[in-house]
């Protein structure tokens, strides 16, 4: 076991891209840490130089306080696992598991006490000796865990282990992964692109974008308090909702009414260069049936009507879609965000996506009235997607003072 | 707003890669069953067979013109005396050919000759042929013009190169001839032996290496990262990973040239007519059967060497499971 630094690494390959810049990473003994963002954001080439199957370019990685640039994957202590497993096809489960172990020169009996050990824990043990051929996608990632668990090694790298699982099992993997790590409690670097998986596993979450750490931080730190534009759209299902906002008299121009700001905001506003226009975002969550809260609720909120276009219901909460007028807002965060999920981004108008009670009665095609949380709100600057409401790394919506 | 797509859209994405997968376990089990108990063929099956059957019809037309026929007639001119000189002598003498040919001791020198050219030149041929191909697969800078050079002595005509290697060793004239001190070396026999192989492998490890590097497409990449970080040194993961998993292929290229090496011809024959004893089985079947005119020996040897092509084929294919090219039996792997 091993603490991990990175310090100031980069990567930049011969064609000139720069795929990591400057990353500067501290992950501490038996933490969790899971590397999140979209494609091509470098993460994976991160954690490739961490196993040492990519050279580092330039900046230093540390292993437990050594410094391993230079180092073959094999002198680093590191298990591997991949999104497509890397079973040797040659080879039965036991040989699997058995390989690395093999490979450090154990003799015979340590390694089968080793592979059944791990097996045990892995419930592998009636398929030890089958082929990978024969297994299913479930049962050759846990044989994947298992090669990577058996020889006790500093850290464990992760690299989409899940990815290939069909959704059910993938849950299910996921509790698996997670207990897994605390029973060991060895460091482990996990690379995902699903913000759920990196939401519900790790310990800190680091996200990245074009190469540059974006924000690092517990989930629920990130869910509450993105530090910019990015991590906002980013973290969260379905995504917070960005409306086009102008600063005018003190107050903001909204799709959704006139919305008030508070002293620190404003006096942030104040500023010769500061900007006109912003962006504001809210949760889905945040969103509540006006006709279903109290009093007290109301005041620390704001109300408007909208008509309804979708209602999805969860069971649990509705997923209700409204139309609001007004420009969309644009900015070349959000513009990232949607290419990676493969929407266009185009259309008229502004969509709305909230969260409801499962009580309240909404139906399509009516218009609703709608009450939203104003001390959940974020503004953010369209120009460079800082989050203006954050105070010392606090949101503090926009009324703060 | 669209960015709400994000996580949904990327479920999705995962979802049929995960349907993709299991899809092809469920093929698997599928093919298998397809083997066993014969159900009556539905109509769309049947007309389906007949199609297949009437496709495969004038290929398999030309197979039979081409090749079953010469080579029922060779076992058949191989059953007679028959010698062009003596036609008069002709007669149906049963296997005695046979009994003049495996009793000869011209025959079994020059199928010792083929033998050692064989197992020689063909081991020869995988140590650098790997090597080659590992090089052509690693290649990062002028990954073409490195493929086209190692290529090349493939490209030439075997009698052509032949004869530039004969020109090369001859006394006088021949850049190589004095490499080795005085001396005439086509015209001894170890020496004479050595040159028809070092210009056999010349010619071939291109396509050695060819076969071998299509077998190394076939490790994925993330098979040697797992292997190094399993602490595989580069020897290891070379031994214990890629030479496994690219097993078949290797098998398949060493069938291929084992049966090419046999039928030795065309070097021995320019280099060194099959003087001092190097000749080669297809050498002394072609002396008879041509030169010779000897029809019934000539043939009885033909039939000698597909018999024993056969045994090599027969060898690989259920011995050491080398799967026949193009059929699609993964298992094996």
């Amino acid at each position: 076991m091993a603490d991990i630094v990175l310090d100031k690494v980069s990567k930049k390959f011969p064609d000139g891209t720069v795929a990591v810049a400057e990353v500067d990473l501290e992950i501490a003994d038996g933490e969790f840490v899971i590397l999140v963002g979209p494609s091509g954001c470098g993460k994976s080439t991160t954690l490739n130089m961490i196993a040492g199957l990519e050279d580092i370019s330039s900046g230093e990685l540390r292993i437990a306080g050594e410094k391993v640039n230079d180092k073959a994957p094999r002198e680093r202590d590191i298990a591997m696992v991949f999104q497509s497993y890397a079973l040797y096809p040659n080879m039965t489960v036991r040989e699997n598991m058995a390989f690395p172990l093999r490979l450090a020169k154990l003799d015979k009996e340590t390694i089968n006490q080793k592979v059944d050990e791990a097996a045990k824990v892995l419930e592998l043990t009636a398929l030890l000796d089958r082929k990978p051929a024969n297994l299913s996608g479930g049962q050759r990632q846990r044989v994947a865990m298992g090669r990577a668990i058996v020889r006790q090694p500093k850290a464990f790298l992760m690299d989409e282990p899940l990815s290939n699982l069909d959704a059910k099992l993938r849950v299910q993997m996921r509790t698996v992964v997670s207990r897994l790590q605390k029973q060991l409690g060895t460091t482990t670097v996990y690379v995902t692109h699903d913000q759920t998986e990196a939401m519900t596993l790790g310990d800190r979450v680091v996200i990245m974008r074009g190469g540059a750490i974006q924000q690092v931080g517990p989930p629920q730190e990130l869910y509450d308090h993105p530090r910019n534009l990015f991590v906002a759209g980013f973290i969260g299902s379905p995504s917070m909702n960005f409306l086009h906002a102008a600063v005018e008299d003190g107050k903001l121009k909204t799709a959704l009414g006139d919305v008030p700001i508070g002293e620190r905001v404003r006096r942030e506003l104040e500023g010769a260069d500061a900007p006109r226009e912003l962006i504001l975002g809210i949760r889905p969550e945040h969103f509540e049936d006006a006709e279903l809260i109290d009093d007290e609720t109301r005041r620390r909120g704001m109300e408007f009507d909208a008509p309804v276009e979708i209602v999805e219901s969860m069971g649990s909460d509705k997923y209700v879609y409204f139309t609001v007028e007004g420009e969309r807002a644009s900015a070349a965060e959000l513009e990232e965000l949607a290419a990676d999920a493969g929407a266009d981004f185009s259309g008229g108008g502004s969509n709305l996506v909230t969260r409801l009670s499962a009580e309240s009665p909404v139906a399509e095609g009516q218009n609703r009235r709608v009450w939203f949380n104003l001390e959940k709100i974020h503004l953010f600057d369209p120009t460079n997607g800082r989050n203006l409401t954050l105070h010392e790394g606090r949101a503090a919506g926009a009324l703060g003072d | 707003m669209s960015v709400n797509a994000t996580p949904a859209g990327a479920d999705v994405a995962a979802d049929e890669t995960a349907t993709g997968t299991a899809g092809r376990h469920a093929a698997v089990p599928a093919q298998r069953s397809g083997r066993a108990p014969k159900t009556p063929l539905s109509e769309n099956k049947r007309a389906e067979r007949k199609l297949g059957w009437l496709l495969c019809a004038p290929a398999a037309l030309v197979m039979l013109l081409v090749t079953a026929y010469p080579i029922l007639y060779s076992i058949w001119l191989s059953l007679q005396r028959f010698d062009l000189r003596f036609p008069a002598e002709r007669e149906f003498i049963g296997l005695e050919n046979y009994v003049t040919v495996l009793t000869n001791e011209f025959w079994w020198t020059a199928f010792g000759v083929t033998m050692l050219i064989t197992v020689v030149t063909v081991a020869v041929e995988l140590v650098l042929g790997m090597g080659l191909a590992l090089i052509m697969h690693r290649t990062l800078v002028g990954r073409g013009i490195v493929r086209t050079a190692a290529l090349i002595p493939y490209g030439i005509v075997t009698v052509v190169a032949a004869f530039s290697w004969r020109y090369a060793w001859t006394p006088g004239t021949g850049y190589l001839a004095n490499v080795f001190g005085e001396g005439a070396p086509l015209t001894e026999r170890a020496s004479s032996l050595a040159i028809v192989m070092l210009a056999e492998i010349w010619k071939t490890t291109p396509f050695m290496a060819l076969l071998l590097m299509a077998g190394l497409a076939l490790v994925p990449e993330d098979l040697l990262k797992a292997a190094s970080t399993d602490g595989a040194t580069a020897w290891q993961r070379f031994t214990k990973v890629m030479l496994p998993v690219m097993k078949p292929a290797i098998l398949v290229a060493l069938l291929f040239r084992t049966l090419d090496a046999f039928r030795v011809f065309d070097n021995i024959y320019v280099l060194t007519a099959g003087a001092n004893e190097t000749s080669s089985v297809s050498m002394i079947a072609y002396n008879n059967l041509i030169r010779g005119l000897n029809l019934g020996i000539g043939s009885t040897m033909s039939v000698l060497i597909f018999l024993t092509v056969a045994i090599i084929a027969f060898v690989f294919v259920k011995l050491f499971g080398t799967a026949a090219p193009g059929s699609d039996d993964g298992e094996r792997r």
